[in-house]
Parts: structure tokens; sequence; C-alpha cells
């Protein structure tokens, strides 16, 4: 029977924590005659940060997609907490615990920065849809406490001067940074970054280093990246993916070392 | 100077219907990227409902309660069974589908209502009030059309200002596949924008309706001005809307005091000409950047 890992996830349930929290079995992906994705395989334990690499085109972001229910595969499975995940969709995300960045920074531009916050932040505070259009108003108290809450993360990252501002008055690297705030705030038991490093320089790439591995006493966290260095130093296990398979699995030290890897990425690493 | 006055009060809350009529294109269109044709009709055909409740119960109000539920309804009802299937797709299906709509209604309130004028009441007095012993054109019935544009306009912010569900129609509106990936429920917030919009619509039609004769192509020139209004003030801006549509009450109202009330039409024409041609994204559209 499957059940649905919506109603299952609630906050802090630790029922789970012994096998895999994720885990991708032997998916395949077509897009007509090209194949994106062969019987590719990833598990991702509670608080793990594991990175997924690969040279343009290797099907790292194929991945995502599959993972966050944009795409669905053709082939293999998904498991969350240990149950089958049939048929996922983008909007089931959130109630079920992940949340995922996008490439760029994806933040809504009419809203403000606490807005943009405050729309991630709906996992636990919030009634269903038709009990928040009867009542339209949350109560003060959820209000406060959704406020703080967005508060609170945004000043974790640092940027609660800028709570007021429209994000596109404000430098890319804080777009970033509140684009992560607004995935924290929902609190999920996984967090799936979709190349967070990119445009951003050599501090605030260091700093970001620092943030994700402090992430994994409260979430897994999965990592699409280009900058080997970001990855090297913060993932514990690393996928990498070349034509759409897996051509190598395992910590940074084996993976560097892993002849597949060093083939795959020879003419980039030339280059 | 009397006349003056007069004639800017008259577009003052002739405006407010525009300005009201445009609110409900544009809520439509920062949700959906479509511009509903089929507004005038839907607040013609919630119109005609109200007047049957009206002659059968003899209540205005009763009237207005249905019809303006009755366009919730069928705002709600029209995106979900029609407009749900045609979003995302290309954006001329979507702008057919709403001119079909603007045509079937309208014959169907033939069929239903009859195609014959009819008047229908206002719930106010329509002459002018006496001002300092002169008869302005204030009436009390343009006192009642301006108060429930301003009040309807104020609950609108009220709910996209500082209610949840108001925050996330606004994110779903910005964008939504981001806003499915927080967990929006970006389908239903989408039938609930064209419900509300279909309301304003509805308001709109019994205001214009309100001491005149109703017919099922009465709302016709409404979608004319309603739409230059809207895009006056940039089609994605509420607050532009509504200045669009007092300003085109404005200026239709001394074309028709001051030069000939038969130009009134050209005159709109000619407004949304000039205004595509000098500032193609509107008075008041926040960004240029943002085309479908």
């Amino acid at each position: 029977m499957v059940t649905d890992p919506a109603e299952g996830a609630t906050p802090g349930d630790t029922s789970a924590t012994d096998g895999p929290l994720f885990r991708v079995d032997e998916v395949g992906v077509r897009f007509g005659g090209l194949v994106a994705l062969d019987e590719v395989s990833l598990s991702v334990a509670p608080g793990e940060v594991h990175g997924v690499i690969g040279p343009n085109g290797a099907g790292k972001t194929t991945l995502f997609n599959v993972c966050c229910g944009f795409v669905t595969p053709s082939s293999g499975t998904l498991h969350w907490r240990g149950e089958p995940v049939r048929g996922l969709r983008p909007h089931r995300l959130a109630q079920m615990g992940i949340a995922r960045t996008l490439q760029g920074v994806g933040l809504f531009r009419g809203l403000t920065v606490l807005e943009n916050v405050m729309v991630g932040a709906d996992r636990h505070h919030r009634a269903g849809f038709t009990s928040a259009l009867l009542a339209l108003r949350r109560s003060d108290r959820d209000e406060r406490a959704l406020r703080e809450r967005a508060h609170a993360v945004l000043t974790e990252l640092g940027t609660e001067t800028y709570a007021d501002r429209l994000p596109g008055s404000l430098p890319y690297p804080v777009q970033k940074r509140v684009a992560l705030a607004r995935a924290l705030v929902a609190e999920p038991q996984m967090l799936l970054l979709d190349e967070p490093a990119s445009g951003l320089g050599a501090d605030d790439m260091a700093e970001l280093g620092t943030r994700i591995r402090g992430l994994r006493d409260r979430m897994a966290v999965v990592l699409v990246e280009h900058h080997m260095d970001l990855v090297m130093t913060v993932c514990d296990r690393i996928t990498v993916l070349d034509f759409g398979r897996v051509v190598a699995e395992g910590t940074p030290d084996q993976v560097r070392d892993d002849p597949a890897v060093i083939d795959a990425y020879l003419g980039e690493e030339a280059a | 100077m009397q006349q003056f006055l007069n004639v800017t009060l008259t577009g003052l809350s002739q405006g407010a219907i525009y300005a009201a009529f445009a609110l409900a294109l544009v809520l439509i269109w920062r949700s959906t990227r479509i511009v509903n044709f089929a507004q005038g009709s839907m607040g013609m055909f919630t119109t005609y409902l109200a007047l049957i409740v009206i002659e059968g119960t003899g209540s205005y109000w009763l009237g207005l309660v249905v019809a303006l539920g009755a366009g919730l309804l069928l705002g709600a009802a029209i995106e979900r069974l029609i407009i749900r299937r045609v979003e995302g797709g290309p954006e001329l299906s979507a702008i057919i589908v709403t001119l079909g709509l603007f045509v079937a209604i309208q014959a169907l309130a033939a069929i239903l209502f009859g195609a014959t004028f009819r008047s229908f009441p206002a719930p106010f007095d329509l002459r002018g009030m006496m001002v300092g012993g002169v008869n302005v054109a204030l009436t009390p019935f343009s006192v009642f059309v301006i108060g429930s544009v301003v009040l309807v306009m104020a609950a609108l912010v009220a709910l996209f200002r500082f209610t949840d569900v108001g925050l996330r129609m606004r994110a779903a509106a910005f964008d939504q596949e981001v806003s499915r990936l927080l967990g929006v429920p970006v389908g239903p917030l989408l039938t609930l924008g064209w419900a509300l919009a279909a309301v304003v619509g509805s308001l709109a039609g019994l205001l214009i309706a309100g001491g005149s004769l109703v017919y099922p192509a009465y709302m016709d020139p409404i979608i004319v001005y309603g739409f230059v209004a809207a895009v006056l003030g940039g089609l994605d801006s509420p607050g532009g809307a509504v200045v669009g549509g007092l300003a085109m009450g404005l200026a239709l109202s001394y074309v028709s005091g001051y030069v000939g009330s038969e130009l009134v039409a050209m005159a709109a024409l000619a407004i949304l000409v000039a205004v595509l041609l000098v500032r193609p994204h509107g008075l008041f559209a926040r960004t240029a950047a943002r085309r479908v």
C-alpha cells in the first residue's frame, strides 16, 4: 500500500532516520529519442550533504527536476522517508518537507524580501486553503509567529536589513541569500540547492560553504554545483554524472581520484 | 464654472465605474496574463439576474447581493471549467476563448432575458443635490457609486496587502512555478482571482445600469473604456487601473460636455492610441521588462 508521504511528514519526526531519507532508484528520463538519464540511482542520508556533479549536459539538472517533480521519469522509482513516491508534483514538495532553490534566484520581483520569505514559510503554520479563505486573516498569533520566523531566518543569513526592499534593488549575492532564506524558512528535511554558488565571489562562496555545513544538523542537502572547490569541501558524498549515467559515487577523496571522473572532466579541466 | 464642476462630478462618478471595470481586467491580467474580454458580458449577465430579483422582490439590495454572488460563482466556474484548459498555452487561444465567451454570454442573455431595453432601478435619488442653492451634478446615486467602488478597492487592497491568501495570490501572479515549489495552491488561487475579478466586474455592471436601461449589449462601451483605462494604468498595476479609470471618466466627460457627446467613443480610442504610442507600458507600469 502506498501512503501519501505528505501526510506522514511531521516536523521533528525521526522515525525514518535509520534508512536513507531520500532515494532515487534506477531512474530513466527520455526526451523523445534523447536519453537524459539512464538508470541513475542516488541515496541521501539524513543530515548528509550530497553533491551531484558532472560536465555540462550530464543530466544534473534533469535529475534535480525529477527530484522535485518538474520532470516525470519514464522509469525507476523515488522513495521519501522509506515510502514510495508516485506522481510527484512540485506543489507537494513543501508539504513533504523538501525545499528547492532555483538556478539564478527565482525571487518574486514585486514582493518585498520579507514577503518573499513569508510565502516560503508555508509548511507548518498555515491553515488549509479553505479555512484560510473563510478566516482570510490568520489569527494574530499565527501571523506574528510567521513574521517572526521569517525575520529570524533573514537575520540568520544576515539579510534582515533588507526586509522591506524589493529583491531587484539588491546586489546579486544578497538575492541569493534571500532565496536561500526562503527555502530554509519552511524548515525542510531536505534542501535541494541548484547551483547556489553561481555568480558569487570567493568570499561569498566560502561563507556559503560554511553555511551549508552548518545546516547538517537540521536537514539533508543535495547540491548541484559547478564550483569544484566548494563541492569538495562541503559534501559528505558525491555522485558524478556523465552522459546521463552515474560514473562514480563516494566521498570527495574517492571521487577525486576515480579515473572515470578524471575521464569525464578531462576536457573541462584542461580548459 | 458651474458647468465645469458638473462635468467634473459626472466624470468622477463614471470614472469610478471604469476604474472598477479596469481593476477587474487587471486582476485577471496579473494572475493569468489574459485580457478577459468576456468581463463585460459577465457583468451584464449578473445585472440581468439582479434585475429579475429586484422585479420579483422589490429589493434593490437583495438584487445587489445576488448579482455579486452570481459574479463570484460565474467567475470561478469560467476559470475552472473553460480558461484552465487554455492557460499556459498560446496567448491567442485564451484571447479567442474570452472573445467567444463575450459573444456567447451576450447571445445567451438575449435568449433568456430578451433583446429589448429594460429599465434598471437605482437605489438612490438620481436628481442632483442642492449645494448652497445651486443644483450640482452630484446625485445621491453617484455618491453611492463612488462610495461602493472605493469600498471594494479598499477591501481588495486589504486582501492583497494584509492577508495570507492575498500574499500567496500575489506570489502566484509573479511566478506560478516557484509558487508551486513553495507549496502555494496556485490552481485554487487562480480560480479565486477570477471569482474576485468577476465580483468587481459585476459591481461595475450593476452601477452602470443603475437608473438607466439594460439590454444585452449595454456593457460594450464600458469594455472599451475600461480596457483603455487598464492600459492607461499599465495593465499590471491595480493603482494604475484606478487612476486610469478616473482619468478616462474625466476625459470622456469633458469631451462630452465641451466638444460633443458623439465624439466620446472616438476620444477613448484616441487616448488609447496616444498612450500606446507614448508610453506603451502604460503610465504606471512598474517594469518594462516583464513581457510574455
